[in-house]
């Protein structure tokens, strides 16, 4: 089977986790969208670790899962708090940063 | 140590002391500031008398030397180093400077001692000796200025020193402003000498000088009368004076030290040290000694009728100032240098009796309201007679021989010198009347007020802090007395101080006795080879001695009359010559002059430019346009920040999409 079937289910992963992130006004919805771009881009990675025979991709693979475990860990902290703030969890609801 | 070592230790001592007391202001409660700073220019005392002594050790030809500690500006054609110039003049400024500094540092502990700035009070003072002490031993004209303009700095610190008083500031400006026009001469002369000599170090460009200028030429003129400049406005010369009278707002030591014993003699030993060019120069030096002459003439006239006791001293000053700039101007070196000496003992022990006598009238300075104090305070009394004495030229104290010794060199020298001989006598027989009728009018007569509670034991305290100057109230609790002060001659400190002034005002004499000695003459003689010989006048001499005595004898008899005797006599001379009253008490109208010329054409020149100029196009157009251009480039990007998550993210995603197409298509 060649690479390209990898890529594309790979870059179907990523257009769900975008067209999610872009759709979604719930922030857990969006973190879990996140994820789903990330993982797509860990696919890509490993599909051409593959294609090389070389264990780099791997690595990095790892490497990322690694910091989405830890963006998901402060992303829900922030959501967590958010609701005990009595906030309501909404991301446009939240734009206290408008110029 | 070296003679290297001890120099710069000199130095160094007062920068720490500076630096210790400013950055140890909170821990340094009580009086600790005050021991430090004494010690810090004690130190310094010592030092300069080792380096002395080691000094006179070494060989006569190699008496004036360079020491240089490190680089400061080196480019192809300037060399400054960070160096100082060690010779018997130098010497003679630095054991005058700390010597007499330590001294009204000790006073200043006792005196200043219930004052709210007393920790910054003596980090100023520091700070002053070291910036004096580096004009004098500069050895290069960088950090002769740089040492020039910290002293006015120091100055004009002091002299605001109790900065909520209005009169006190403005005061301090106007001395600074003063100051800053002499600066500028100076630096002009400055550039003018090493523009054609090549080079900043002094002793370079003073052997250079008879090479690229000719004789009494006119760019060595111009750059000597642009130095006088400067000298005439540090040491407040006719028509640069009208600072120093004003600069009696600041507290008592600090006049003792800067504005009578210290800066404001700079100015003579700027011309003593510039010697080889002002000699080049003869116009520029005749210059000067009119100006000297002409200034201890007008001085000594203002001093008989100002009411103010601090302001009588300062006018002293710049008379006594006046005849050292007339002895170095026409060649007397050590005469000018030996009356500097005297001068810094007896007048900061009048200075420092004065302090006394105000503490006693709880900060009033006003003549007109003392009276008495001669039995209420014995020895503020005998240091006044003894600082007066040696004032008005009596002998065996010092004055008579500094004074005389200047007279001499300049009548020795004949022709039109005759002129400031003959007021120089003048100029003494005022002086006497001047000190004594100061002495008559506080001391005798009926004891005021103040006189009669100190004489029951009881300090006066003002119930209402006034102003001396102008006599407004004073709530903020700045300025002299504070809630509680002392009487300088019951506190141990200041009396000590006060005491050792006094002996060194009666014995000073002894460094330079006429025909006996020459002691000074000798010893300053390494500093001024090839200086022009004076003619000597052996009977002159001897003539001078005998009338300057008697000078200063009549010129008191005088003020006993006056003042004593014939109590009303001063009222009648008053209204015999209203016209020359009125030119005395109005100071020659001197400040209204320069007001008329100056100052007033450039407020309104100032205003116009600030209704044309500023307004319109720095406010208007530079200020507003770039304001509202500013404004409206933000607004725009303000907009784009609408706090919309999503809509960043599809900011991202659109933006990132379109850089990888562009990337994809190009290759």
């Amino acid at each position: 089977m060649g690479i390209a079937w990898y890529l594309a289910v790979s870059a179907l992963i990523f257009a769900i986790g975008i067209g999610g992130v872009l759709t979604k006004r719930n922030p857990i919805v969006i973190l879990l969208c996140l994820e789903l771009t990330l993982n797509a881009g860990n696919l890509a990675l490993v599909a051409f670790a593959r294609m090389w025979g070389n264990a780099d991709g791997q690595i990095f693979a790892l490497i990322v899962m690694v910091v989405a475990a830890c963006e998901v860990t402060v992303g829900l902290g922030l959501i967590v708090a958010l609701h005990r703030r009595g906030l309501k969890v909404d991301v446009d609801e939240l734009e206290e940063l408008r110029g | 140590m070296s003679i290297n070592t001890t120099a710069w230790l000199v130095l160094a001592f007062p920068l720490a002391g500076t630096i210790l007391i400013a950055l140890g202001r909170p821990v340094l409660s009580g009086r600790k500031a005050g021991v430090l700073g004494t010690l810090a220019i004690f130190l310094s005392f010592l030092s300069a008398l080792v380096t002395c002594l080691k000094l006179e050790d070494r060989p006569e030809e190699s008496r004036q030397f360079v020491v240089s500690l490190w680089d400061y500006a080196v480019t192809s054609d300037l060399n400054a180093k960070f160096s100082i110039l060690i010779d018997p003049l130098a010497m003679v400024m630095i054991l005058v400077v700390t010597g007499v500094s330590t001294l009204i540092h000790l006073y200043a502990t006792g005196y200043m001692a219930s004052d709210k700035g007393y920790v910054r009070f003596f980090a100023y003072l520091n700070f002053f000796v070291f910036s004096m002490l580096m004009l004098v031993l500069a050895a290069n004209f960088i950090f002769l200025i740089i040492g020039w303009g910290l002293v006015g700095a120091a100055s004009y610190l002091l002299i605001s020193f109790w900065y909520r008083r209005k009169t006190a500031t403005k005061a301090g400006i106007k001395a600074f402003v003063i100051n800053v026009v002499g600066d500028v001469g100076l630096v002009l002369g400055a550039i003018i000498i090493i523009n054609q000599t090549g080079t900043v170090d002094l002793l370079g460009s003073f052997a250079k000088a008879p090479q690229v200028f000719s004789h009494d030429g006119t760019t060595i003129v111009a750059g000597c009368l642009l130095l006088l400049v400067g000298a005439f406005a540090k040491s407040a010369q006719v028509p640069f004076h009208t600072w120093l009278p004003d600069a009696m707002e600041g507290p008592t030591p600090v006049s003792a030290l800067i504005h009578a014993a210290t800066m404001v003699t700079a100015g003579v030993y700027l011309i003593a040290r510039m010697h080889p060019l002002f000699e080049i120069a003869p116009t520029a030096a005749n210059t000067g000694a009119v100006i000297g002459c002409l200034t201890l003439v007008i001085a000594a006239t203002i001093a008989i009728v100002v009411t103010d006791l601090k302001r009588v001293i300062a006018y002293s000053t710049m008379s006594q100032i006046g005849y050292m700039i007339m002895a170095v101007c026409v060649g007397g070196y050590a005469a000018g240098m030996f009356h500097l000496i005297t001068h810094a003992f007896f007048k900061a022990l009048l200075f420092m009796a004065a302090g006394s006598v105000i503490s006693a009238m709880a900060g009033e300075q006003n003549l007109n309201r003392m009276g008495g104090f001669r039995k209420s305070m014995p020895i503020t009394y005998a240091c006044f007679i003894v600082g007066g004495l040696a004032l008005s030229g009596i002998p065996p104290f010092s004055g008579y021989f500094s004074k005389d010794d200047i007279l001499y060199v300049v009548g020795a020298q004949g022709g039109w010198h005759w002129a400031l001989y003959a007021a120089g006598y003048a100029g003494a027989l005022l002086t006497a009347i001047y000190t004594f009728r100061m002495i008559f009018r506080a001391f005798h007569g009926e004891p005021c007020e103040e006189a009669k509670s100190l004489e029951s034991g009881r300090i006066f305290h003002a119930e209402e802090h006034r102003n001396p100057g102008d006599g407004t109230l004073e709530t903020t609790e700045v300025g002299y007395p504070g809630a509680k002060h002392h009487i300088a001659e019951r506190t141990a400190g200041m009396a000590i101080s006060m005491f050792l002034l006094a002996v060194l005002a009666t014995v000073g004499g002894v460094i330079q006795l006429p025909d006996v000695s020459w002691g000074l003459d000798r010893f300053l003689e390494p500093s001024f080879v090839g200086a022009k010989v004076l003619p000597t006048n052996h009977a002159l001499e001897i003539f001078g001695l005998v009338f300057g005595a008697l000078i200063g004898l009549s010129g008191i008899a005088t003020a006993w009359f006056i003042w004593i005797k014939r109590p009303g006599t001063s009222a009648r001379i008053e209204q015999r010559l209203p016209a020359a009253h009125r030119l005395f008490v109005n100071k020659w109208f001197f400040d209204e002059a320069i007001n008329a010329v100056f100052v007033k054409p450039f407020a309104a020149i100032g205003r116009f430019g600030e209704r044309t100029f500023d307004r319109v196009v720095i406010d208007s157009a530079i200020t507003g346009g770039s304001l509202s251009l500013v404004r409206i480039s933000s607004a725009a990007v303000r907009s784009l920040q609408n706090g919309m998550l999503r809509g960043y993210i599809a900011a991202v995603v659109v933006g990132t999409t379109l850089v990888t197409l562009y990337f994809l298509l190009q290759s």
